[in-house]
């Protein structure tokens, strides 16, 4: 009797778990793709080029993955909230310039580093608010508006319109230096991703963040303070520019108004191609660091491979094209996995 | 108990409201009593959403107010309005897609410490939220397929059922819904009607939207009636009357 009771519920229990699972197990796979891809990169990439796995190479790789990885984790929380921030390249440019002026009256370390978080942290505080309070219907404009105007300044005040060298010891340090072999722009990307995460996961404004890329309106019904959220992710975008900032110019000893340049591009891209979605509410903070890493390994093997700089661009913008194409078909299934539940209820 | 059945829990007085040449409100006067369901009837454009989003703050109203227990009040947002125990539940549900039934429960009210840091820096109490989501689910009898999947992937009656038990949850004075079933099935309609008796159960003042005048009749214990702006009737829904209601509607001769 028990059997038969069993027998008799399990056919449409069955379908539906088998239905169910077999969903799930697709949307699984679609939100893993960025990384499959990744590993699959990385094995051919070192199959056909047998430099890339040298350990030489590999933390080249994370320097000069580090700035983007940086700046694409602001970018991130920018484009969870279905927003954009084209100024990042020329923040993290006049962050520099304006530590490398202050480097000419000062050796202090710490207000070299202060005055770049803070320019950071200043120029993003314009974009939200700008933004928020002058009611603007995307942050577009504005941000593209800051690009312009602190890639100005950063060229007019810099000396000679143009690079300069030097920076003190601990942003060197920072930049250039490494620990037990791991180098120290890597470190300060996995302290950045770390605090991020927690925020992100853990906390109030994180769920929030979520919230407000979701359903906008329904963040503004259901009491959430969307308008403070907004500018403090612009905000945080902009830290994060102060901070990619202090790396470059210790990695590089130098600072200068054409740094960041198509920085905005590197991290939307690194953001996208990551997996995160640009409809907003949808990726977590791996999908940036993933997309950083893409990046870096495409770049550094077509260099390794001869490849000229010209192309690079040309292979990076084509593989912003498949990403964003994957970004509106993982869409797309995931209605139709909707529609498909709905039908079973 | 006399007292709230004598206060109203909600009173509408003399409510004007107009957008440039359109008067959308023409002097409107309820009231709502705890442990009632009052259906808000009217054609479209009729002034009902106009009422509704005077009450929760959404539009000032020009001239009359709003009184709550007894108290005049004046609601500046939606939010304002929750603190002040009146739980709307939206034509739109107003649902996060990406978040899970628990997320959407407490979006907005997190349950999270420590108490003394600003609301957006506490860390939420997710094991306590998921707890908590999940025994009201269990008790409004609400059959959900997944409880840790976004709420995008579940059909349209257990989203509306998660959006009305959100309200419920957390109404303490009045619920407002916007046309519960409006998209709903027969046996997905009969949840949610099951959901606002309880809500009226519970005591809350229960103000139903909706052009199903099948349901107004059976849960209905009155029925205000607007049209192009004023209120043009107010009576207890039977069977007997239901013809009068929709001419009142329609503005129509009986």
């Amino acid at each position: 009797m028990v059997e038969q009771q069993e027998i008799a519920s399990s056919p449409r229990e069955g379908a539906q778990g088998v239905g169910g699972s077999a969903i799930a197990v697709a949307l699984k796979l679609l939100s893993a793709g960025p990384l499959l891809i990744l590993a699959i990169l990385i094995a051919l990439v070192s199959l056909t080029t047998p430099v890339f796995l040298k350990p030489g190479n590999i933390s080249n790789i994370l320097a000069q993955t580090s700035v983007i990885a940086i700046v694409a984790l602001g970018q991130h929380l920018v484009i969870l909230t279905r927003g954009i921030d084209l100024s990042v390249g020329a923040n993290l440019a006049l962050a520099t310039v304006i530590g490398g002026l202050l480097y000419k009256v000062t050796d202090s370390s710490f207000v070299v580093i202060a005055a770049m978080l803070a320019t950071g942290i200043v120029v993003g505080f314009v974009n939200g608010a700008v933004y928020v309070f002058g009611r603007l219907p995307h942050p577009f404009i504005i941000t593209l508006a800051t690009l312009s105007i602190c890639r100005g300044i950063a060229y007019s005040i810099s000396e000679n319109h143009t690079t300069m060298r030097g920076m003190p010891d601990a942003v060197v340090a920072i930049g250039g230096g490494d620990i037990l072999g791991i180098p120290n722009p890597f470190i300060v990307v996995v302290i950045c991703a770390a605090l991020v995460l927690v925020m992100a996961k853990f906390m109030v404004w994180g769920r929030w963040i979520y919230a407000v890329g979701g359903a906008p309106q329904a963040a503004v019904e259901m009491g959430i303070p969307v308008k403070w959220v907004l500018v403090s992710t612009y905000v945080l975008a902009g830290l994060s520019c102060g901070i990619g900032a202090v790396v470059l110019a210790g990695r590089t000893e130098a600072t200068s108004p054409l740094f960041g340049n198509l920085l905005e591009l590197d991290t939307i891209a690194a953001v996208i191609i990551g997996g995160a979605s640009f409809l907003g509410g949808r990726g977590h903070i791996g999908h940036a660091l993933i997309g950083a890493v893409m990046i870096g390994v495409i770049r550094n093997a077509l260099n390794l491979n001869n490849v000229d700089a010209f192309f690079q661009m040309v292979a990076i913008g084509l593989v912003i094209v498949v990403a964003v194409e994957a970004d509106v078909l993982r869409n797309y299934l995931e209605s139709r996995a909707r529609t498909l539940q709905a039908g079973k209820g | 108990m006399s007292q709230s059945e004598t206060t109203p829990v909600l009173s509408v007085r003399n409510a004007e409201k107009r957008f440039g040449a359109v008067q959308a409100l023409r002097n409107v006067s309820l009231d709502a009593h705890r442990g009632e369901v009052l259906a808000l009837l009217g054609d479209n454009g009729a002034g009902k959403s106009t009422l509704v989003k005077c009450i929760i703050g959404v539009h000032a109203l020009d001239e009359g107010e709003i009184v709550l227990d007894g108290v005049s009040t004046t609601i500046h947002s939606p939010a304002a309005a929750r603190r002040a125990g009146i739980e709307t539940v939206y034509q739109d549900l107003a649902l996060f897609d990406n978040l899970t039934p628990a997320q959407n429960f407490y979006c907005g009210r997190e349950l999270a410490f420590p108490q003394w840091l600003p609301r957006g820096l506490r860390f939420l109490r997710k094991g306590a939220m998921d707890r908590e989501a999940a025994a009201i689910i269990d008790r409004l009898k609400v059959k959900l397929p997944r409880f840790d999947a976004p709420v995008a992937l579940m059909s349209g009656g257990q989203r509306q059922a998660i959006a009305v038990a959100r309200a419920t949850v957390f109404a303490r004075k009045i619920v407002i819904l916007d046309e519960p079933t409006a998209a709903l099935g027969l046996r997905e309609s009969r949840k949610v009607l099951d959901l606002i008796k309880q809500l009226r159960a519970e005591g809350n003042a229960v103000i139903l939207i909706t052009h199903n005048m099948e349901h107004v009749v059976e849960l209905a214990d009155r029925a205000v009636v607007l049209r192009q702006g004023r209120k043009v009737g107010e009576l207890k829904p039977d069977r007997a009357n239901r013809q009068e209601l929709v001419s009142l509607i329609v503005g129509a001769e009986v």
